[in-house]
């Protein structure tokens, strides 16, 4: 199962180019659903008043190679490790669904794009790519849903209380979870048999939501979230830091300070 | 005065939910991220502006008294067991403080509250603060003021 593509078995019945129009119409929906997001919360536009204050407010002139070597340095440690969640289970938690959904959303258009008609020969590397992706995201995305996230760490809600925030990762795991079934379903030759067909209807109604529900979900902090690391990083270097204070320079006066407890103290 | 978050900087760890003495750090129901649920009752502590990790708390002051272009801002640095403070005015006047941090480490003077009994949901839901009505030396119920000696019209 792990090595077969799960799309050119579909293109048996479905023919690939209304696939890769499902492919097409998803990435419209992005783009629809984070437009109206910026227009509606007026986040971009705050983004660029705060560069501007920070422009004013700085005390370092960067150089175009200095802005670049910061940016480059946000991209592979900020974002690339999500280092802002610091170091523990939310961290590795985000890091599985992260880079899980990216190796299955890269893994989805290669073969629907590449290998998606019915005599095409899909190299092993892809399937695996998307199984593997699948996994990632449904074990980060389950262990954040049921035990790190902040309702139910910090705030002792159970977990089976689900409010607007929890769209995306529901969608998240759903989208993988019902995928992943479904091909597992498909593997097993069952010839249209009643339950692979239903895990396939489910499987494109959640990317439908996932897709479609931008707009109403967390979906676009995949976006906005690089943006703040990068500004927040450039201002460090600038000196204006937000009007933060500058990190102190005399510690060894006051000596170790102290190690807090993890937020459970509901 | 009360505190708000900044929205893009926030990562909803929880800090500010954990420390806040008035309960009033709640998580957004819609982006997941923390937010001041009542302004009102805030006590411009700055505890959950120290506890943040991502400094995405700030406080904002009344137009009127603190008008625009003033800022307070605070970095804690546990590993360094400091307190920055930079203060700016209105005038463009700046200030830096540097402090010890001064709270004692859990466990020592404070109580070692994780590994304390876990509140049941009746409890967690109650209004009652941790060791209420303990704590405060009171011996059962909290006191209530009864509705019918309030005085009438005074209230809006």
């Amino acid at each position: 199962m792990f090595a077969t593509n799960p799309f050119s078995i579909l293109a048996e019945t479905v023919p690939s180019v209304v696939m890769q129009g499902f492919v097409v119409l998803m990435i419209l929906l992005i783009v629809a659903g984070t437009l109206l997001d910026i227009i509606h919360k007026k986040n971009v536009k705050y983004f660029f008043e705060n560069a501007k204050k920070a422009k004013k407010n700085a005390t370092k002139e960067l150089t175009t190679g200095e802005r670049i070597a910061v940016v480059s340095k946000t991209i592979a440690y900020d974002i690339g490790t999500t280092s802002e969640l610091g170091a523990g289970k939310r961290r590795v938690a985000h890091l599985l669904g992260m880079y899980g959904t990216i190796l299955f959303w890269i893994g989805s258009v290669v073969m629907i794009f590449c290998y998606s008609s019915a005599n095409a020969e899909t190299p092993t590397i892809w399937p695996m790519i998307w199984h593997v992706g699948a996994l990632m995201t449904i074990l980060g995305g389950s262990w954040f849903w049921f035990f790190l996230r902040v309702d139910v760490y910090s705030e002792a809600q159970p977990w089976y209380r689900i409010i607007k925030a929890d769209l995306f990762v529901l969608a998240l795991i759903a989208t993988s979870l019902t995928g992943f079934i479904w091909s597992y379903l498909q593997s097993l030759n069952l010839e249209g048999r009643w339950d692979a067909n239903l895990f396939l209807v489910l499987f494109i109604v959640s990317n439908l939501v996932l897709f479609g529900g931008v707009y109403w979900s967390k979906f676009a902090h995949m976006f906005y979230k690089p943006g703040a690391a990068i500004q927040k990083n450039l201002a460090e270097a600038d000196g204006s830091r937000d009007n933060l204070p500058p990190p102190a320079d005399a510690p060894e006066q006051f000596g170790l300070g102290i190690k807090r407890e993890q937020p459970k103290h509901y | 005065m009360s505190t708000f978050v900044y929205m893009t900087r926030c990562d909803g760890c929880g800090h500010c939910v954990d420390i806040c003495p008035s309960d009033i750090m709640h998580i957004d129901e819609n982006i997941r991220r923390a937010k001041n649920i009542e302004p009102n009752f805030c006590w411009e502590c700055y505890s959950c502006v120290k506890a943040c990790p991502n400094h995405a708390i700030d406080v904002r002051g009344y137009a009127d008294f603190a008008p625009m272009g003033h800022s307070v801002r605070v970095r804690r640095e546990e590993e360094k067991g400091t307190i920055s403070w930079k203060i700016k005015f209105r005038n463009g006047t700046e200030k830096n403080f540097v402090s010890p941090i001064t709270t004692k480490p859990w466990g020592k003077f404070i109580p070692k509250l994780a590994d304390g009994d876990k509140p049941n949901q009746g409890e967690i839901n109650s209004q009652r603060l941790y060791t209420e009505p303990e704590g405060l030396n009171i011996d059962g119920e909290l006191p209530t003021v009864p509705k019918e000696s309030f005085k009438k019209g005074v209230y809006y």
